[in-house]
């Protein structure tokens, strides 16, 4: 499960090796913005000795490679694909075209190095406006691919407006990269809230993206990691009605009735659905908190 | 074997870091290092970068370490690195 996915930078070892302490469902090893041209060698190396010989017991590991429009997305691959991180992030991605090319180059380092085929996963950043029009093709076009994620940073730029903290700009952005993510049943992940020293502006930021559908969000600094994980886990009233919504099921089932109300409320099949998908996040989220706190 | 041609560097004297700079010799492996824990450590950081110089085929270097507590996987990248930068390719 992943609700908060924490960006840490490639070529930093004082924050790397504390990765794995940070709270995070998952932290992202950036490759790319984080590390200038001239340290993107180093950071490579770094990278992978650090998935290879650090235990990161406590979260997932996903690394940021650079965009196809550099010398580096290959040798970024050559690196890291061997060693399997549980996704990489291709950057700026545009088109299904764009996923194809990585997905081509994948396939071949799987052969070289007796990994299975569609192994390594995909979770492609989404931050151009091309991308966000293509986002339903981005996330069909490969096995591959196990969610997306919205870069608000990036797109803004690209639709010349200024990212702003209320989000206005990024809105259509977001409601769309959710409905093509859903569509084709793969997670969706929200930008980071970047104003690093606005503990409350974090909640509303996440609450909203969690309204619109997202799985979860990342963030760029660790402070804002418990307040995503807080809104993206259900709430106990939530696990409670979930269970009253399975027990009334099992109930009705029993007395052969087809119509089901709780609460004078008719339980639907997507009630149902919601409330299976909250009992299985609230185990998930308790069999997690036995190997460490929150 | 791979041949030191020009001084290289690699890492930052940042906390968890460590500082690697290569330099051509002739003949041997000349090793200096200085680390804040340098009595409990010396050794063991010593035999790392030894390990990595001969995993590359390094035998001929002047190697300057300046360490900052960096874990074992931290030294093993600083030094790839700066050798990969100083081979010259």
């Amino acid at each position: 499960m992943r609700r908060s996915m924490l960006f840490l930078p490639g070529n930093t070892p004082n924050i790397i090796i504390n990765g794995d302490s940070l709270g995070a469902d998952a932290v992202i090893l950036d490759l790319e913005d984080a590390v200038s041209p001239s340290e993107k060698d180093a950071a490579r190396i770094l990278v992978r000795n650090a998935i290879k010989l650090m235990k990161f017991e406590n979260c997932e590991v996903i690394v940021r490679i650079n965009s196809l429009d550099t010398d580096y997305w290959k040798s970024d691959l050559d690196e890291i694909v061997p060693l399997k991180p549980d996704l990489i992030m291709p950057t700026k991605t545009s088109s299904a075209a764009d996923v194809q090319i990585i997905d081509s180059y994948i396939t071949e380092l799987e052969r070289k190095f007796s990994i299975g085929p569609n192994t390594v996963k995909l979770i492609p950043l989404i931050e151009t406006a091309l991308g966000v029009e293509n986002a339903f093709r981005i996330a069909t076009v490969s096995k591959r691919i196990s969610a997306l994620f919205l870069g608000g940073e990036d797109l803004t730029a690209d639709l010349r407006c200024k990212r702003t903290k209320d989000g206005n700009e990024i809105d259509y952005a977001r409601k769309r990269i959710v409905c093509a993510a859903r569509a084709a049943g793969v997670d969706v992940y929200d930008t980071p809230f970047t104003d690093v020293n606005d503990d409350e502006g974090i909640y509303a930021d996440a609450e909203y993206a969690k309204s619109l559908g997202f799985t979860g969000k990342s963030a760029v600094s660790p402070r804002h990691v418990a307040a995503i994980n807080e809104v993206f886990s259900p709430s106990q009233k939530d696990v409670d009605y979930a269970y009253e919504v399975m027990e009334a099921i099992r109930i009705a089932k029993e007395q052969g009735r087809g119509a089901i109300a709780l609460h004078g409320k008719m339980i639907d099949a997507p009630i149902v659905a919601r409330a299976q998908q909250t009992i299985a996040m609230a185990e998930e989220l308790l069999s997690m908190r036995g190997g460490r706190h929150e | 074997m791979t041949k030191i041609v020009k001084k290289a560097y690699a890492g930052t004297i940042e906390s968890s870091d460590v500082y690697v700079e290569l330099e051509p010799k002739d003949v041997g492996l000349d090793i200096q290092i200085e680390s804040v824990v340098l009595n409990q450590f010396g050794d063991a950081i010593r035999e790392v970068v030894i390990e990595v110089l001969e995993q590359f085929g390094v035998q001929d270097a002047k190697v300057k370490i300046v360490d900052r507590g960096a874990l074992d996987c931290v030294i093993r990248a600083r030094v790839e690195a700066a050798i990969k930068r100083g081979e010259g390719k």
